[in-house]
């Protein structure tokens, strides 16, 4: 097996970069989330530290009647799935988690969110909690399938599913060249899924909060961390699918795929807030109208020019 | 698996989850948990292709075909049975399979 | 047979194979309707966790993948037409359960019965490189006409369930003698029209 993850003595390690790694991009979301937001000063990358302390100090609170056991595991599971759709973002030239198929297990991460996002809605037995679920939901069912043709593009462009296979199919030429449909279109679809910018109505402040309206102490700093890994997660993502991952004169690999992945979290951010926050009932019509025909155009139009030897390898 | 019975216990598995599948989608009234218990039994199903494969014959991409074919019969299952409960429940208000007896032939 | 299984993944399918069918029980024990929903989807999950270890990764995260949402929707049908959905009173809602049940152990006794007895046939040739590519090929080669018809089987299902699931036709949306030059939609939608 053309097994590009590291050896059995070095997953532990592996484990922990990811981790670092995660909590990293999770701060630099953050950060320039608040730096964008508050136009201000570089105070703005100390105050996700700030309040993530004092949110790991503070007292819990519960509503009455709770799912407490699904709450929690909503809670729970999403910075897990947001560490898991990481492990298989090459870092360095390699991932923590190879399998056949990358793409699409990125993808069963992002919809495992679905049920994660809901059952943090559900868990607090809370009116404004359950609508910003539901809102989800909807949005999801705008999102899911342009993300799909999306990442789908590239992985006919590579012939491969692995992403490593991916990043070294770009060595001549990033993949965002040919599929700037595609780019745009996972970009706009990671804040979907983040539930972030734009797309904030599942935690809209028309709803109080929304699905974290009733969350409180560590488990909202479980969720937002989430939130936060799976922005940056998407964006390293993207640098790889897209930028050409590590490609670069001069620098190391690693070196060129972070300041990708900054570059595309800094237009992500500075794009993301200047647009309004979108209502779900809006997004779907737009989203099968608009995004998945031109979604599927990409795919066609990167097909043909698989076929026509435009792509080598 | 260790010796050479991994076939057999990942089928008795499958065969546990047609079981209870069964069980439900015969008692339940509710036409949703209907279709769980159809679900539970699909995924039974799909446990048992990929065992197959597996164990018998990895070399042939049938027994994937196969857990293909349960995944995409799982899918029409459930988009079906929304949709009659959706257009029964629009109808007469209720969800029960007991309340739509008179739909027998 | 000998297979190439290590320790850590026979336990694995053990620990998730008991978990499978302990979750589709609880689907049927639970009064909540969200927790029988999502003691379904960890039974998915548990499977899709054993063709993982079997090596059925593309096969592994599409079941994921799929059920998850399928579960998610299920979810809101839940909340919607069931009656208690937090299950915040305990509830049965069963006819003939003895019956059923008789029937589930009688299907369950007669397939184990047929697992422990035949003869199954020695195992042929071994894991290939890459399972993924293995179906990819199926599909696109040997195997397309079962996707083929497939594809047509669920376009049909999308159309069908539409018309079933919607109460509202084209006379809703342009007037009696279709002369509306916008639809009148209880939602407008998101592109000007």
């Amino acid at each position: 097996m053309p097994d590009m993850s590291p050896p059995e003595e070095a997953q532990g390690p592996a484990v922990l970069l990811v981790v670092v790694v995660g909590l990293a991009l999770a701060w630099l979301v953050a950060g320039a989330d608040r730096f964008a937001v508050t136009g201000g000063p570089l105070r703005s990358f100390v105050e996700p530290v700030r309040s993530g302390v004092r949110l790991l100090l503070e007292q819990r609170r519960t509503t009455l009647a709770p799912d407490r056991l699904l709450w929690r595991v909503g809670c729970v599971a999403v910075p897990v799935l947001a560490l898991l759709s990481l492990a298989v973002v090459p870092i360095g030239g390699q991932t923590l988690w190879s399998t056949s198929a990358d793409l699409v297990w990125f993808n069963a991460m992002e919809a495992l969110l679905w049920a994660a996002v809901w059952l943090v809605g559900w868990g607090p037995n809370a009116f404004h909690a359950l609508t910003g679920g539901y809102r989800f939901l909807a949005q999801g069912l705008a999102y899911e399938l342009p993300l799909m043709f999306s990442l789908i593009t590239v992985g006919v462009a590579a012939g491969s599913l692995r992403t490593t296979d991916i990043v070294a199919a770009q060595a001549d030429l990033w993949f965002v060249v040919t599929m700037p449909v595609a780019f745009v279109t996972f970009m706009v679809t990671a804040a979907a899924f983040a539930f972030w910018g734009p797309f904030a109505a599942p935690v809209g402040p028309d709803i109080a909060g929304g699905v974290r309206s009733e969350l409180s102490g560590v488990d909202r700093l479980l969720f937002e961390l989430g939130r936060a890994v799976f922005l940056g997660a998407a964006a390293a993502m993207g640098a790889a699918l897209f930028l050409g991952g590590g490609s670069g004169p001069w620098l190391p690999g690693p070196v060129w795929h972070l300041l990708k992945t900054i570059a595309v979290v800094v237009a992500l951010v500075a794009v993301g807030r200047r647009v309004p926050v979108l209502r779900p009932d809006r997004t779907v019509e737009v989203a099968w109208m608009v995004l998945v025909p031109a979604t599927v155009l990409q795919t066609l139009v990167v097909a043909v020019l698989l076929i026509s030897g435009f792509y080598p390898g | 698996m260790s010796g050479d019975v991994g076939l057999q216990i990942l089928l008795t598995v499958a065969a546990g989850l047609v079981g209870v599948g069964l069980f439900g989608a015969l008692s339940q009234q509710s036409i949703v948990m209907v279709m769980m218990g159809l679900e539970l039994v699909l995924n039974g199903v799909l446990l048992a292709a990929g065992a197959a494969w597996y164990f018998i014959a990895p070399d042939l991409p049938d027994g994937q075909m196969l857990a293909v074919m349960a995944l995409v019969v799982m899918a029409v299952e459930m988009a079906m049975g929304f949709a009659v409960t959706v257009a029964i429940y629009r109808a007469r208000q209720v969800d029960m399979v007991d309340a739509a007896r008179d739909l027998r032939g | 047979m000998v297979t190439d299984l290590s320790g850590w993944a026979v336990t694995a399918v053990a620990v998730l194979g008991v978990c499978s069918v302990a979750c589709g029980i609880a689907v049927f024990v639970v009064d909540s309707m969200a927790r029988a929903t999502f003691a379904l989807l960890a039974s998915f999950l548990a499977v899709a966790g054993v063709l993982l270890v079997l090596d059925l990764v593309y096969l592994a995260v599409v079941t994921a993948l799929m059920m998850t949402i399928e579960m998610a929707i299920m979810a809101v049908f839940m909340i919607m037409f069931m009656m208690n959905p937090a299950g915040l009173m305990p509830m049965t809602m069963v006819h003939n359960a003895r019956g059923s049940a008789v029937a589930g152990a009688g299907v369950f006794g007669v397939l184990v019965g047929g697992i422990w007895t035949i003869d199954w046939p020695v195992r042929r040739g071994a894991v290939p490189v890459d399972a993924t590519r293995q179906l990819g090929e199926a599909i696109m080669g040997s195997h397309m006409l079962v996707m083929l018809v497939t594809g047509v089987g669920l376009f049909a299902t999308i159309l069908a369930g539409t018309v079933l699931a919607t109460a509202r036709g084209r006379y809703d949306r342009f007037g009696a003698d279709l002369t509306g030059a916008k639809p009148d939609d209880p939602i407008p939608g998101g592109l000007p029209r």
